[in-house]
């Protein structure tokens, strides 16, 4: 269960993002999150990660968000970055699918295995011993995702997913994505993706809740959607 | 491709060469980190005008590059803007030091270009052996050996993360000469009254990307130490390769086996 209460965050100049947030997911729940740019939802990504100070309260099972958490924290969230190539600083696929793994105590064997059988169950084996700069786009954002994986994390964190992704590729992800068990929290500007993926919406403006609740409802709210500098997801433009 | 992109591909290529599997790149990073450096000190060791002596030690990086299967040239290649300032250490010593050491067929060479020769050499040889490291071990590999003599951790991080900035730093002076190319179409390189919003730019989206890079290390359980880049055990090869090479240094070093083997033919 993750539990944001009265979150705020604001920059030294005093900028404010985000002002007061507050809602939880459930464990095994998907949650989009939406709002334009902005909006806050990479601020509030982040400061579930530990990466930002911020004001309130956000726990992880119980387990407050602050520096003396943070290992054990990190472990049960796994974060898919929007730029793959800040994600793979390894040189190979393998190497950078082993690095969280043995960071957190697996032997070399018990880590390759685990290697092996998420690359396995994405379908990814023949990219395993390729060099990161030498794959595609798309080829990279499955292995970031295949990295974060190797993690066995107990939830999953992405910040759009599907950016700069050919039809194909993105449909992929969507997959990968809809096949993971785990929590998930999914911030993107792809609303067909996240109407495609979770089964709740939270939508972000200007640093406040502006709405929370099934993304069938709100992905159907034109009227709410264009009063926060939103679309309707392609796939419903036509017929409401 | 412009020269960053170009750069920043033979950067990379260093990690594809760090992959390779002759005996060299399977000796155990430690290995060849205290070798090298041992090798360095020797190679610095020798007295200003040991030339002959200093030559030898060319043994230790001929036998590493014919063994790792990594061609001289490549070192050469990659280091071709190193080598030159290397080479240029020295060049006035033949202006210092005039007086005439030793006579070639009845003329006089001086001391200073003897000595202008042995730190020239010295610098070649200290950079071809610190290239056949990096070439043949891995940078995290490199770092593990340093966390275990005991390095302190914050200095070997630095270490890691300077290199990984480098290809990130390369990486954005190419995104930005292209962008900046494709709008001064007749303009060859960056002119001068752009090159400080350039440069200004470049640092903090370097420094965007570099911390991002950190950020995605700490978040897969990165604190300093580098478990994941461990190497099999040190093994008999490594102990083989390392007694023999610290007796070619030492025997280089105190014995003169240039004049020995010249005495055989006079």
């Amino acid at each position: 269960m993750i539990e944001f209460k009265n979150v705020s965050f604001e920059y030294e100049n005093g900028h404010k993002v985000l002002n007061s947030v507050s809602f939880s997911v459930a464990d095994g729940e998907s949650v989009g999150l939406i709002g334009a740019n902005g909006a806050g939802k990479s601020t509030l990504m982040k400061i579930l990660l530990g990466l930002l100070p911020y004001e309130g309260e956000v726990t992880v099972d119980g387990l407050r968000v602050e520096k003396k958490n943070l290992p054990e924290l990190r472990r049960k969230l796994g974060f898919v970055l929007q730029d793959s190539d800040n994600q793979m600083f390894m040189p190979t696929v393998y190497e950078d699918m082993m690095f969280a793994p043995r960071n957190y105590g697996l032997s070399k064997v018990e880590a390759e295995e685990r290697v092996d059988g998420v690359l396995a169950r994405l379908g990814l084996t023949e990219l395993k011993h390729r060099y990161n700069h030498k794959i595609s786009g798309g080829e990279k954002r499955m292995a970031a995702i295949a990295t974060v994986l190797a993690m066995e994390p107990e939830v999953m964190i992405m910040d759009e997913p599907s950016t700069a992704l050919d039809p194909l590729n993105r449909r992929t992800v969507i997959n990968t994505v809809n096949g993971l068990g785990m929590t998930k929290l999914i911030a993107s500007h792809d609303l067909d993706m996240i109407l495609d993926t979770c089964t709740r919406v939270i939508l972000l403006h200007g640093g406040e809740l502006a709405a929370d609740g099934s993304a069938d409802v709100i992905l159907r709210d034109r009227e709410l959607l264009e009063a926060h500098r939103m679309e309707l997801p392609f796939c419903l433009a036509g017929r409401i | 491709m412009n020269k960053a992109s170009q750069a920043r591909t033979e950067l990379l290529n260093m990690e594809e060469l760090a992959s390779g599997t002759s005996f060299i790149h399977g000796l155990h990073p430690l290995t060849k980190l205290l070798v090298t450096i041992l090798y360095i000190i020797v190679c610095v060791s020798f007295p200003k005008y040991s030339l002959s002596g200093l030559a030898v030690m060319v043994l230790y990086p001929v036998f590493v590059y014919q063994a790792s299967g990594i061609p001289v040239s490549t070192c050469f290649y990659k280091l071709r803007f190193v080598l030159p300032l290397v080479m240029a250490v020295g060049v006035v010593n033949p202006f210092l030091d005039t007086a005439p050491l030793l006579y070639i067929g009845g003329l006089a060479v001086r001391g200073g270009v003897v000595s202008m020769l042995t730190l020239m050499l010295k610098g070649v040889f200290a950079l071809m052996a610190s290239f056949i490291l990096i070439a043949t071990t891995k940078a995290d590999a490199v770092c593990a050996a340093l966390r275990k003599l005991h390095i302190p951790d914050i200095i070997v991080t630095l270490f890691l993360l300077t290199y990984r900035y480098i290809s990130v730093l390369i990486e954005q002076v190419a995104v930005m000469s292209d962008a900046y190319a494709l709008r001064a179409p007749n303009q060859k390189g960056i002119h001068i009254s752009a090159w400080g919003s350039f440069l200004g730019q470049l640092l903090l989206r370097s420094m965007d990307r570099a911390t991002e890079l950190y950020q995605s290390m700490q978040l897969r359980g990165f604190r300093g130490e580098f478990f994941y880049a461990d190497t099999a055990p040190a093994a008999l090869r490594d102990a083989v390769f390392a007694i023999a090479s610290a007796t070619l240094f030492f025997t280089a070093r105190y014995v003169d086996i240039a004049s020995a083997i010249g005495g055989l033919f006079m």
